[in-house]
């Protein structure tokens, strides 16, 4: 079998790789798209049935490609996503090669050699849009829970009904926890959320979505070179929102509201028991300090943007309210417990890639975009280049700067 | 086995302690106990500690004396080390309470003590209070203590008297266990 060449690869034909793909073909460089399933690949196989993007639609746009359906203020479903991807793939002519998947990635003279499922191939250039999701991120001591209780991530979770009945532990309070603690706890099952380092946001403020604040105040603008701890930006948890037509609020006090028990931190699992931290009003006073700091950069901004009038008047939500002693401990073998879903975030795979591109945490080594090593780069990281990075519309101007980046790399210009 | 005469003398009123076991038995309001610590910042990483008075049996008590603590850090942290760090008070805790416990258990057990010494080990890695690395925690990563005892009894009495001891130890309990800490704003 001969070896292919071109001049670039691009790993992933979620909407990462397919902005890499328009602004590579608007620049006329021959590519390939290798996609080890089919387009929007993730959002087809590893999420929920009820889940929607917490990114309202008129948010949600893509290289030359806004949403244009009937409703702008609504929130995606994951069918939605995957139909709006792929007609972004056709309207785009991208050249995806489904069902190939990328086994290695090694330097050679001159770039980069490939190989896949479906055969060789050598380019000057690689864009890694594989994702920062691609497996589950489960604490070790999950080995030490009783054998009988059921343990789902995100990847198998799919609704409640699928559930044994009985009381649920939800690890983790990102956006994710939040959302499968607050769907687990309606369909009747005692639920019991630990709680760690969390976002709070409420859905709107002052009358209009907080995102809507975070783009107008430029919050989402702000530049990976200008935070000031990046490493902790990336590893934020996604906030607590959730998209749903009704635009509500889901932060720790509608969970408890309904009757969603809130305890620390799983710190451990020792002899059958999960220890939980003490320090969850810590914790607590966190996620409402910086959320009071974030309703104060929105107040400033509609003030010196004469916006006063056109919103509601500034408000600032209830604290969250802690239990006066919260658990430390649950006896796992007592049967309270006869689910723990994991949501307790993800980690990227570069088990292929290898060039020694990759830190000690299996993360990337990467300066917005453009990775350690001459024409490899990479896009659809948390804050590649800004804090939108994050999201779907943040792709466009991160793939035009990074294919700008190949397109000065390929002609010889210095970096 | 040792019989339980008055030949065995740890030093520890065994008597007293069963007496009080019974008592809060049935008064379990008594045994609540409240310590208390007042500190204030001398300078830099420096603090005093004062420790006097506490709560028990229903009253306010008080040591006999005030005991005063200096912490601070060593001049490797670019500090000017007029005390300890506060890390290492958690040793002292440590070692004094299991200490306590293994005296108190042998005397219980009539078992004769002629020396027990221990030496306690915490592994810190400074990344985590330094921001370095959020992977890393901010306390120790796990603390080893080695008691060398010398008693008039068998290695596995000596081993059943340091398992006890853990087992009813506050410092043992209150490290190697979450516990609800609220640090609030007057």
């Amino acid at each position: 079998m001969g070896v292919e060449s071109l001049t670039t690869v691009v790993i992933g034909a979620g909407h990462a790789g397919l902005a890499a793909s328009h602004f590579l073909s608007a620049a006329s460089i021959d590519h390939v798209v290798l996609e080890r399933g089919e387009v929007a690949n993730s959002w087809r196989r590893e999420r929920w049935d009820s889940l929607r993007l917490l990114t309202p639609n008129w948010c949600s746009r893509l290289p030359g490609h806004p949403y244009d359906g009937p409703d702008p203020d609504g929130y995606m479903t994951v069918a939605e996503v995957v139909d709006f991807i792929d007609r972004f793939a056709t309207v785009c002519r991208a050249p995806v090669r489904t069902h190939t998947a990328v086994t290695s990635v090694r330097r050679v003279d001159g770039g980069y050699h490939v190989t896949t499922s479906q055969g060789e191939l050598r380019c000057r250039t690689v864009v890694i849009a594989s994702g920062a999701c691609n497996r589950p991120a489960v604490p070790p001591f999950a080995d030490a829970v009783p054998s009988f209780i059921e343990q789902l991530t995100p990847f198998d979770y799919r609704d409640p009904s699928r559930l044994p009945d009985g009381g649920v532990l939800v690890v983790g309070a990102s956006a994710t926890g939040v959302q499968l603690a607050d769907e687990i706890r309606r369909s009747g099952r005692p639920v019991i959320l630990s709680v760690g380092e969390h976002v709070r946001m409420p859905r709107t403020y002052r009358g209009r979505d907080v995102l809507w604040w975070m783009d107008a105040a430029g919050v989402w603008d702000q530049r990976h070179d200008e935070i000031e701890d990046l490493t902790r930006a990336r590893r934020l948890p996604s906030p607590q929102l959730v998209g749903t037509p009704e635009r509500r609020t889901l932060d720790l006090n509608a969970l408890t509201g309904q009757g969603v028990e809130i305890v620390g931190r799983l710190a451990a699992v020792r002899d059958g028991r999960a220890l939980f931290s003490g320090g969850l009003r810590n914790v607590l006073a966190l996620a409402d300090l910086k959320l009071g700091r974030l309703l104060g950069t929105f107040d400033e901004w509609a003030t010196e943007h004469g916006l006063d009038d056109e919103v509601a008047a500034p408000e600032r939500p209830e604290p969250t309210r802690a239990p006066d002693a919260p658990r430390l401990h649950i006896d796992l073998n007592r049967g309270e417990i006869r689910t723990i879903v994991w949501a307790t975030g993800f980690r990227p795979d570069y088990g292929w890639l290898d060039v020694p591109v990759v830190d000690a945490k299996g993360q990337l080594c990467h300066d917005g975009g453009v990775v350690d090593s001459p024409g490899l780069y990479a896009l659809g990281l948390p804050v590649l280049r800004r804090r939108k990075s994050t999201f779907i519309h943040g792709i466009e101007d991160d793939a035009r700067e990074v294919i700008d980046h190949l397109t000065r790399y390929l002609a010889g210009a210095p970096a | 086995m040792t019989d339980m005469t008055t030949t065995v003398d740890n030093g520890v009123n065994v008597k007293a302690l069963l007496d009080a076991r019974e008592a809060l038995k049935a008064a379990p309001e008594a045994a609540q106990f409240k310590w208390r610590v007042t500190s204030t910042w001398d300078r830099g990483v420096h603090t005093t500690v004062r420790v006097k008075d506490f709560f028990g049996l229903g009253q306010e008590q008080s040591h006999k004396s005030e005991s005063v603590f200096e912490a601070d850090h060593p001049e490797v942290f670019a500090a000017e080390d007029n005390g300890i760090t506060p890390i290492e008070y958690l040793l002292v805790g440590l070692a004094s309470c299991l200490t306590a416990g293994i005296a108190s258990v042998a005397q219980n057990r009539g078992i004769q003590l002629r020396s027990v010494q221990a030496t306690v080990e915490g592994s810190h890695d400074i990344r985590g209070i330094l921001g370095v690395d959020s992977d890393v925690r901010n306390g120790y990563n796990d603390i080893t203590v080695t008691f060398r005892i010398d008693a008039d009894a068998s290695r596995e009495e000596i081993e059943a008297l340091v398992a006890q001891s853990q087992k009813r130890s506050a410092v043992f309990d209150a490290l190697s266990n979450p516990t609800n800490v609220t640090v609030q704003v007057a």
